[in-house]
């Protein structure tokens, strides 16, 4: 069924079914509790997971199968999310047109971008696509501030044309929607304690990121994939099998390149914001790090690598030094001051530091990433019943 | 003419900044084969070498001078810094007041320190690695100097002054002819210049004169065959790594009057950087020199007004047209060399 | 008119000749060894058969088309496959990927967008390279990861992987350096089987003097850059000339 093997296909259809009760799962601990600032499960961090989930699988048919290391791939999110709120202030208030321009726009650029970078490979080309995204970068910044808003960003307004919307009865900007659904309609479920937030424009990201992770899986098995993966091997030989590699390479990038567009259209979808600063190489190398952290080449590595890294952000910022003193409380008071001092730096505004540390613990000791390490632990519980489900869990990933 | 002279002059200061942190690239990447992605945090942390020195001299102490009351009517509390203390108040004052150029001295040992033990503790580990893990490692090495600066000193620049000696102008229309106040250039600049020649010319002439210089080049050229004549090549290497990192700490010290440091200068510079080892040659050192220079002076031609009057904002992205260009035509760059990282 | 003819070749690098006038012409369906010292230009000659290297004077003509300036994938679309001195394949596919590879090169050209069909989903392709597998006697070896088979694997693979593509001329580089005896003369017997299903030209380099004399049907014996004589094997075995130039040299 849709092309997929039984193994793809159950792996798919779980995706999908985690997807879909995400609000619930990552809501475990009741509201209210000690614990609920580990929940994840409110609609903004579930729709920064979708869509950077998108942007990670999309990059991970460059980076995973090929092996070119692209370090611009920050620009087609910065098109994306311009493409979208042109449309937001043009056209309409509905989001479908945003995200096909977004998505287009993406690849266009990736295309002309891709052309000319994919003319050499290696660091070469890291080089070249961190060129483009840093020029692509400055000129919003500058030049182009007509077009993109400058330092101020671009977002819809209220003397907006939008043809095709009837004008706004009562002098407010109209709700970001999908065809009369406001991206921000939550059905809140309150169940023993828990509250279950099941918002709208989560489903959107989420079934948009799982339709596109099953685009990416079939990308996977295919003979271009395939293809793509021999480039990783042996481009030398690629070609004297009478295949052409740059086609090829130029087909991924533009994919990825059109993954990256949507992603930085559904972003603007659900925060109509859209600033420069989401081009810059550090937002590349975020990306860069979901899929290396999650697990190169893999098919689920970078859907983990963007939830572990969009989670780890939200629960690291929040927790602050008072925080810190609960949680250490249970120690004498000396150790507790030390431990406290010594947690202090990675957590809240300094986050980005456990981002770089664990980077380079992950480059040094896992290159595989989570997967391989899942699969690491996994082999070594092997004969424990528990390690079957896990074994299942990795091996479509392979 | 003289608005030409005016942009050259201006570039001169960018470029050497470029020019030093691509020559220690050039040389990291030379003779380590290290892609060092972490490079322009070296410049970022020489830069607040600075910065601590000049809060280490003005640490001060505080005396209670009873003859004198403050508009409290309380015994007045005078704030001497210990260095003036310690070697009287015109030689204290001069110290503080030359604390830019004397961070060099506390530059030095510390790049030294950082370079050993960042080649020693982690990019010794990553020479048989690919170059994408290269990049990697020490990308993340970079965030992590990054934030440790930015949790140490904050997020916002730090004003440090050049001594009041060359906190003028130089008026250098005179000189050449022009009319007064027409090609005016900061002292400081100027001395950031000859301090990049000056190093410069100090590491070309430790390579070219030295028999440690003569084996790391021989190094660079082929590895294997200098390692099969018995040398240890990789302890040589680590020393140039120290070294390279020194260039790059002394650069960003003598930096810091002309921008004041941030955190983030580091990536900002390094990714012009990178450029300018690709344009000037991957492994060429002259080239990186030479490409440093040139893109920071076509950086300041592109900043004139006329030019940016047909081209809007070509100052911005100059940089990276040459260096797409230049890879495009000539993908060894200016002055590369066959067959490096050429997969 | 040969399917392969070479005409007044010459290449020079810097002061070096390293081919100088060199004609060629290999007849359809046989197959032809070049033999030669080293240095001879051997690897020179088979560069500049497959667009690796331009002739500065001289035209390679391949059934009547010029391969002279195209690319390393125009020149296999036209026909032409090659085994090179150490093998060349996808070390990190396994081994059916490595033979499915060149059958979809075959079948779809130089480039196609297939990125929605499955590679399970190609019969035909899949039935190919299957029995292209099981003729070399790897399939069982299928699932294995292509890096981890013995360098005799290796070889055989590569080999299975060109002919996969069915090419109308097969240009092998040493394809027994560095061969255990048992490997070599397997690879002998594969080549043979090939060659006696008479639809394939080869042109093969090659060191080792068995080799040559078991499959070639004519051979060119090419000293400092020039074919010294072009026969028969029986007559060059007799060959003055190639004694004194080349067996001489070997016989020691």
């Amino acid at each position: 069924m849709l092309g997929l093997g039984k193994k793809d296909l159950t792996f798919l259809l779980i995706v999908l079914l985690l997807t879909l009760a995400a609000p619930i799962l990552l809501n475990p601990f009741a509201e209210g509790s000690a614990m609920a600032q580990f929940n994840a499960g409110y609609p903004d961090l579930m729709q920064r997971i979708a869509i950077f989930a998108i942007f990670a699988v999309g990059f991970n048919i460059l980076f995973g199968l090929t092996g070119y290391l692209s370090f611009g791939h920050a620009a087609f999110i910065g098109i994306g999310s311009y493409a979208m709120v042109w449309m937001l202030k043009l056209l309409t208030m509905n989001i479908l047109p945003g995200l096909i321009l977004a998505t287009l726009m993406g690849g266009a650029f990736a295309l002309l971008i891709g052309f000319v970078s994919l003319r050499r490979s290696g660091i070469y080309f890291s080089i070249l696509t961190l060129a483009f995204a840093q020029m692509s970068f400055n000129m919003a910044y500058s030049v182009l501030t007509p077009i993109t808003g400058g330092e101020n960003g671009l977002g819809p307004a209220l003397g907006d044309p939008r043809v095709l919307d009837a004008a706004a009865a009562n002098g407010t900007i109209p709700e970001v929607n999908l065809f009369g659904l406001s991206m921000r309609a939550t059905y809140e479920l309150d169940l023993a304690g828990r509250v279950f937030q099941f918002n709208a424009g989560y489903y959107v990201c989420g079934l948009l990121s799982v339709f596109m992770f099953y685009l990416a899986l079939r990308l996977f098995r295919s003979p271009f994939g395939m293809m793509l993966r021999a480039i990783k091997c042996n481009q030398h030989r690629l070609n004297y099998t009478g295949l052409h590699s740059r086609p090829y390479m130029l087909s991924a990038f533009v994919i990825s390149g059109m993954y990256a567009g949507l992603a930085g259209g559904l972003m603007a979808a659900m925060d109509p914001l859209a600033g420069a600063d989401r081009m810059q190489w550090q937002a590349s190398g975020e990306v860069v790090l979901m899929v290396i952290l999650g697990g190169v080449g893999t098919m689920l590595g970078p859907v983990l690598g963007a939830g572990f890294i969009k989670y780890c952000e939200n629960i690291f910022s929040k927790i602050n030094d008072h925080v810190l003193h609960e949680w250490f409380s249970i120690f004498p008071k000396w150790l507790e001051n030390l431990l406290v001092t010594i947690v202090h730096p990675f957590v809240g505004q300094g986050w980005h530091l456990t981002l770089g540390v664990l980077f380079m613990l992950v480059v040094i000791f896992l290159p595989g990433g989570l997967i391989e390490g899942g699969q690491r632990i996994g082999r070594l519980i092997r004969r424990k019943p528990d390690a079957k489900g896990k074994a299942a869990a990795t091996t479509p990933a392979e | 003419m003289d608005a030409l002279i005016l942009q050259t002059l201006n570039g001169l200061d960018k470029g050497s900044a470029y020019a030093l942190i691509a020559l220690g690239l050039t040389l990291i990447f030379g003779t380590l084969g290290v892609v060092n992605f972490a490079h322009g945090t070296l410049f970022m942390i020489g830069a607040f070498c600075a910065v601590t020195l000049q809060r280490l001299l003005s640490l001060s102490q505080v005396t209670i001078d009873p003859t004198k009351k403050d508009f409290l009517g309380n015994a007045l509390k005078v704030k001497t810094p210990y260095i003036e203390a310690w070697f009287g108040k015109d030689a204290g004052a001069a110290i503080v007041n030359w604390s830019v150029p004397l961070s060099i001295l506390l530059a030095i040992p510390v790049m030294l320190v950082v370079g050993f033990v960042m080649e020693r503790g982690l990019i010794k580990h990553f020479y048989k690695r690919p170059h994408a893990d290269q990049i990697l490692v020490t990308f993340g090495l970079a965030i992590v100097l990054q934030e440790v600066i930015k949790y140490y000193f904050g997020a916002n620049p730090i004003p440090t002054a050049a001594p009041t000696d060359f906190a003028g102008s130089i008026d250098f229309g005179v000189w050449m002819g022009f009319p007064p106040n027409d090609i005016i250039y900061p002292y400081w600049r100027m001395v950031y210049f000859l301090f990049s020649v000056v190093v410069i010319g100090a590491v070309f002439a430790f390579l070219q004169f030295t028999t440690f210089g003569m084996v790391v080049r021989a190094g660079m050229a082929d590895r294997e065959t200098v390692g099969l004549l018995g040398i240890n090549i990789d302890r040589r290497f680590t020393i140039m790594f120290g070294i390279a990192a020194v260039v790059a700490g002394t650069a960003g010290a003598m930096y810091t009057p002309i921008n004041s440091p941030a955190f983030t200068m580091g990536m900002n510079f390094l990714v012009l950087s990178f450029v300018v080892v690709v344009v000037g040659g991957m492994g060429s050192l002259p080239g990186a020199v030479l490409s440093g220079f040139l893109l920071g002076i076509l950086e300041s031609y592109a900043s004139m007004n006329w030019i940016k009057d047909v081209i809007p904002g070509i100052d911005q992205i100059i940089i990276y047209v040459i260096a797409i260009i230049v890879l495009l035509t000539r993908p060894r760059g200016l002055m590369g060399r066959k067959g490096v990282m050429e997969d | 008119m040969g399917i392969l003819e070479v005409k007044g070749v010459n290449k020079r690098f810097g002061g070096l000749r390293a081919l100088s006038d060199v004609n060629l012409s290999v007849q359809q369906n046989t197959c032809h060894a070049i033999i030669g010292p080293n240095g001879a230009g051997k690897s020179t000659l088979l560069n500049c058969l497959v667009g690796k290297l331009i002739p500065d004077t001289g035209s390679v003509l391949f059934d009547g088309q010029s391969v002279l300036g195209r690319k390393p994938h125009e020149i296999n679309q036209m026909g032409i496959s090659r085994v090179f001195q150490t093998p060349e394949i996808f070390a990190e596919l396994t081994v059916l990927e490595n033979v499915l590879i060149p059958c979809f090169a075959k079948r779809d050209g130089a480039y196609r967008l297939h990125a929605f069909e499955t590679v399970a989903a190609e019969r035909d392709i899949n039935a190919q390279a299957e029995q292209m597998l099981r003729d070399v006697k790897m399939w069982e070896k299928r699932d294995m990861h292509a890096g981890s088979l013995s360098r005799g694997d290796k070889r055989r693979l590569e080999m299975a992987m060109c002919l996969s593509q069915r090419p109308k001329l097969l240009l092998l580089d040493e394809p027994t350096a560095g061969m255990a005896r048992a490997d070599t003369n397997n690879t002998i017997d594969l080549l043979k089987e090939i060659k006696g299903r008479g639809d394939i030209t080869m042109v093969i380099i090659e060191h080792d003097m068995h080799v040559v004399f078991s499959l070639a049907d004519r051979i060119t014996v090419l000293a400092q850059g020039t074919p010294l004589v072009e026969d028969t094997p029986d007559n060059i075995k007799g060959h003055p000339k190639v004694k004194e130039a080349y067996l001489g040299e070997a016989a020691h």
